[in-house]
């Protein structure tokens, strides 16, 4: 095969002369597995010093409040607790991701007393498979500081109360008050509105609705309000629930609908995460956005107060605006709490409006769940925000919070972003989705 | 090229190649003491130990799960061969996710290995500055996910990313993540992009073992250089070459952060790892359905490791 | 094709290392036009190799408000260490990085020792069997590690510990069973590589310098194991990175935040909603540094290493 005898090449390799260097002596090698070892008890050292006593005065607390500014907000609120009570508060902070990606398994370990969750069926998935420890009793106590609506949501399917609200936010249309201004646009109200509105910004040169979906979540907020506007919150309800059929003519109308409304939302969302489409927002390039409150942490400091919203447009004045999407986080506590009195204490003192004030003084993004919370330093947005709350029929908990999680991100993220790809095919998406529906649903 | 390697051997030599115990004298310095064996048997046990435990103990569990519907918390219920049978009928990211796997390896294996093969020979040449050129196509293999996320989108936002700048299509941007016709060739110029730092640095300690004396005498018998390198220079690399082909199988089919990072592996960049992974790690819990997509994987997995192992008993045996 | 390999014994040491040295020289001392097309082809590659790197450390340099609204390839209104200040004190990078050592450094020694010791017995060492466990390490590296998760939660968390090993008392959260999966799962690569890597060391060499009747422990530690220094100094520069940067282990086996990698201390500059993509490339260059360093350090262990053995007498 080869052109050269194979005996003139000497092995190649590795090359003898290299034998005798003392490259990686007995020492060396030593000296490295007692790095190793001396490392492990190391390890071991310290983790001795974190054991935790189990003893009555202390409560440990698992927070996802991971980025600096909240976990800060977040001491402060536990350090006027254990100032306030006997208690002592330990803190396992793990980042949002993390924690939400590990929850079953967190939960099956060696969970906290007390942890950050989300209201609505994320929390009565776990209830139900009895993870958690319900506290009625806390709500006796904390009632009449919350409105039914954040009762209900704080409600297992077994009627026990299982979580408490600590802060909300809501879900609308956003937008520039000095863009609008400028060209005497006027908020819509009903759906015909809405779309003249839109008409008239693609006149005048804007893209009217910002949109990016590169992340799989923010579609789901279009079709919630979609079909809560057009069917109505029971529907939406029990169509999260797994209960109505996906192939429903009803569901039909709500993707119409959103086909309708595509070509005036920003091209290519899916390869878009939110933050750039709240940008094209804040260059004063797109109309309006509906995004969760937060959209506010795009805009510069020096321009937040130049950020209004709007209810989602009325579309079926049977339903009418009256739901409205706004997710709540708070707190619960494991089934596994070795300290059930002391979790119960943290809570009462988690759900006092003196608790969510201090933690909101520094998050002008969210609202405060105890509605007797003092409102006199909110900005004007958080104030139409809690009226816009208090006067809502129906509180909704956005899709990946009101059905099952393995049914929202296995099925629905793909599914949405197929059909914003693609919205010709609406009867072939919806059988797709139903059949999986069904094949998840199906096992309990 | 790679695949030169795994071609039956037409040589007659082997004696190096083979068990060591080729000479007579190996055999006399090769028994066993008491205290060899015991050597054997604790360090060996160890190892087999950690990874019949660890490793493949839990594979074959994960195959028992995948007959299963489970999350985690609930009780068990078996449903035979419903999960593999939803997977191919209902579930829809599958196909996609199969045919970017298969595109991903080939993609390595006929692109990004070549290319690294390429520049490890160019630096292989004693030439200046070459601890920078090194460097520089080695940086991306040491990247975390945080950061290889984060230039994604910093260079291919659709918006604002660098490369619609660059090619100026502000005003008619090109959707290089959104658009799922596009954005798996995007994603895959990154994946090139790291795995050639891997291929070069292999390669790299192979021809710097590669003795010069070799390629001299092949230029003697008025070899041309290109020649030299398939003749002489890339056989006598069989050891990296079978290495660098291993990593880049492991690479194809364990293809994971870098579309997790951008999307989630989502509209056009499903893999089966990370369809694996939603479905088992997160939130979501589908642990059987979740199973069955790693099952498949694993068979996968299996074919590739067969092949080559069936490939070495054979040269082994002559 | 493998025509090459040789059927002698290795070529004495003289002949080859004379002719590598002088022809170095040579090759060193010759500037041509080929030779700089080379660089020009080189450099170009490596820039265009380094820009999205070097784009990010630009990013990191520009405050977040600047890069938004005018993109990323834009002149910058002003350039700042101010994110990496912030970094270096929001995200606590000293003890995120003290909890990846703890983990990377022991897994990364255990992993070479265990795998050079089984691939010498696997290459060097006429054993029954040693094919079967060639494929039971190899084939055991190829399994996607997603597979392994849900089955090593449970056993992990059915695996009692005392309590000065793991406060969880159990293998789950600890470092331990963290170390244990890392050796685990990447023992098969690199046992894979070196007895590829000693295979292919002539059993001559091997035996010349020992003296008949030298134990297996013996001739493992002082011949065999020095001779794959270099495959060794490249393992642990993958193995390094890989270790270190890795999040899925620690992801599904730990629980508590203070334990957790740096990887998840990255995680901790991302919000619930927003991220300032700007802060946390500044908190990926920073954590980057020491997989850098490591691999410019074994650089010049591994590629060196071959060069003397194969230019220098």
């Amino acid at each position: 095969m080869s052109p050269f005898p194979s005996s003139r090449f000497p092995h190649p390799h590795p090359h003898p002369t290299q034998f005798g260097v003392p490259v990686l002596s007995r020492r060396g090698l030593l000296r490295g597995a007692a790095v190793g070892t001396g490392a492990l008890g190391l390890s071991g050292l310290l983790s001795a010093c974190g054991e935790r006593p189990a003893d009555e005065n202390t409560v440990t607390f698992g927070s996802n409040q991971s980025d600096p500014v909240p976990r800060e907000a977040l001491a402060q609120v536990v350090a006027t607790f254990e100032e306030e009570s006997d208690l002592t508060v330990e803190v396992n902070t793990v980042d949002h991701n993390t924690f939400q990606e590990n929850i079953n398994r967190y939960l099956q370990g060696t969970p906290d007393d007390v942890f950050t969750w989300f209201a609505g069926y994320r929390m009565q998935f776990f209830a139900a498979q009895g993870l958690l420890t319900p506290i009625s009793d806390v709500w006796e106590d904390i009632g009449d500081q919350y409105s039914d609506a954040m009762r209900d949501q704080s409600t297992g399917e077994d009627g026990e109360q299982y979580f408490v609200p600590f802060y909300y936010y809501p879900w609308a249309m956003f937008y520039r008050p000095s863009v609008w201004a400028e060209r005497g646009y006027t908020p819509p109200t009903t759906f015909d509105e809405y779309i003249a509105l839109c008409d008239r910004m693609r006149a005048d040169g804007l893209v009217p609705i910002a949109f990016g979906n590169e992340d799989g979540w923010p579609a789901m907020g279009t079709f919630d309000y979609l079909n809560m506007r057009i069917n109505g919150y029971e529907f939406h309800a029990a169509l999260m629930r797994g209960e109505e059929s996906w192939e429903d003519p009803a569901v039909r109308e709500v993707f119409a609908t959103w086909a309708e409304l595509l070509p005036y939302c920003q091209e290519g969302a899916n390869g878009r995460i939110w933050q750039d489409a709240a940008q094209a927002l804040v260059n004063g390039e797109a109309g309006m956005y509906l995004l969760g409150m937060f959209v506010g942490q795009q805009f510069p400091d020096d321009q937040r107060d130049d950020l209004d919203f709007f209810p989602f447009p009325e579309i079926n004045p049977e339903h009418g605006q009256g739901a409205v999407e706004a997710p709540i986080d708070g707190f619960l506590i494991s089934a596994e709490a070795r300290n059930v009195d002391g979790a119960k204490e943290l809570l009462r003192f988690l759900a006092s409006a003196e608790a969510q004030e201090l933690y909101l003084a520094s998050d002008p993004n969210n609202i405060a769940a105890n509605s007797t919370a003092d409102t006199s330093n909110y900005s004007a947005m958080q104030n139409k925000a809690v009226e816009l709350v208090s006067n809502a029929t129906h509180i909704s908990q956005f899709m990946d919070r009101d059905t099952r999680p393995d049914f929202a991100s296995t099925v629905m993220i793909p599914s949405l972003q197929q059909f914003i790809n693609d919205p010709s095919d609406i009867d072939g998406l919806l059988r797709q989705i139903e059949e999986q529906k069904q094949s998840i649903f199906d096992d309990e | 090229m790679t695949t030169t390697p795994l071609a039956p051997s037409a040589g007659a030599t082997t004696s190096s190649d083979g068990p060591p115990s080729g000479s007579r004298r190996a055999r006399r310095v090769r028994r066993l003491g008491p205290r060899d064996i015991t050597v054997l048997a604790v360090l060996l046990g160890a190892a087999l130990v950690l990874d019949l435990a660890l490793v493949w103990g839990p594979t074959v569990a994960s195959i028992t799960l995948s007959f299963t519907d489970w999350n985690g918390i609930s009780d068990l219920r078996w449903v035979g061969t419903e999960n593999y049978q939803d997977i191919v009928s209902t579930y829809p990211p599958f196909q996609r996710a199969v045919r970017n796997n298969v595109l991903w390896l080939a993609f390595l294996a006929l692109v990004a290995t070549p290319l690294g093969l390429l520049f490890a020979v160019l630096l292989d040449r004693e030439i200046r500055f070459t601890r920078f050129y090194q460097s520089a196509f080695y940086l991306p293999v040491v990247l975390s996910l945080a950061i290889v996320g984060f230039i994604a989108q910093l260079v291919y936002a659709r918006d604002y990313g660098a490369l619609n700048a660059l090619l100026g299509r502000e005003n008619n941007p090109i959707d290089w993540l959104g658009d799922p016709d596009i954005n798996i060739w995007a994603v895959l110029g990154a994946a090139g992009w790291r795995h050639v730092g891997y291929v070069m640095i292999l390669y790299l300690a192979g021809l710097k073992a590669v003795d010069p004396s070799l390629k001299e005498a092949a230029a003697i018998d008025g070899a041309s250089e290109v020649q030299t390198f398939f003749r002489v220079t890339l056989p006598t690399m069989r050891p990296i070459n079978i290495i660098v082909l291993v990593i880049t199988v492991i690479e194809g089919l364990r293809a994971f952060d870098i579309v997790y990072a951008i999307n989630n592996g989502r509209n056009g960049l499903e893999l089966l790892s990370v369809l694996v992974t939603e479905n088992i790690v997160g939130e979501a819990s589908r642990i059987g359905f979740g199973s069955a997509l790693a099952v498949i994987l694993l068979v996968i997995a299996l074919g590739f490791i067969v092949t080559y192992l069936v490939q070495i008993l054979r040269e082994d045996r002559r | 094709m493998t025509a090459v390999t040789s059927t002698s014994p290795a070529t004495p040491p003289s002949t080859t290392g004379a002719s590598g040295v002088s022809s170095a020289q040579r090759r060193k001392r010759r500037i041509t036009p080929a030779r700089i097309a080379l660089h020009i082809v080189l450099m170009t590659a490596a820039l265009g190799w380094l820009a999205p790197v070097l784009l990010a450390v630009y990013a990191s340099l520009r405050p977040y408000a600047d890069t938004a609204a005018h993109g990323y390839l834009s002149w910058p209104e002003r350039l700042t260490f101010d994110y990496y200040i912030q970094v270096w004190q929001d995200a606590e990078l000293p003890r995120y990085f003290f909890n990846t050592l703890i983990v990377t450094v022991p897994a990364v020694i255990i992993i070479l020792f265990l795998a050079s010791f089984v691939a010498y017995a696997i290459a060097r060492v006429r054993l029954p069997g040693a094919r079967v466990l060639l494929v039971l390490f190899t084939a055991g590296n190829l399994l996607p590690p997603q597979v392994l998760i849900t089955p090593l939660y449970v056993l992990y968390n059915k695996l009692p510990l005392p309590w000065w090993i793991s406060d969880s008392m159990s293998l789950y959260d600890s470092y331990l069973g963290l170390i244990a999966i890392h050796v685990a799962f990447q023992l098969g690569f690199c046992v894979f590589v070196l007895a590829n890597y000693m295979r292919q060391i002539p059993t001559e060499i091997t035996e010349a310098a020992l003296v008949d009747g030298a134990g297996l422990w013996k001739r493992y530690l002082t011949v065999t194991l020095p001779l794959a220094r270099p495959a060794l100094a490249a393992l642990a520069t993958l193995e390094f990175t890989w270790i270190y940067n890795d999040f899925l282990w620690a992801l599904v086996l730990m629980s508590s935040g203070d334990k957790l990698p740096i990887t998840s201390a990255l995680n901790n500059l991302r919000g619930q909603f927003f991220t300032d993509y700007n802060l946390l490339a500044a908190g990926a260059v920073l954590v980057a540094l020491p997989t850098i360093i490591v691999f410019n350090l074994l650089q010049k262990q591994f590629i060196a290493g071959l060069t003397l053995g194969a230019n220098k007498g």
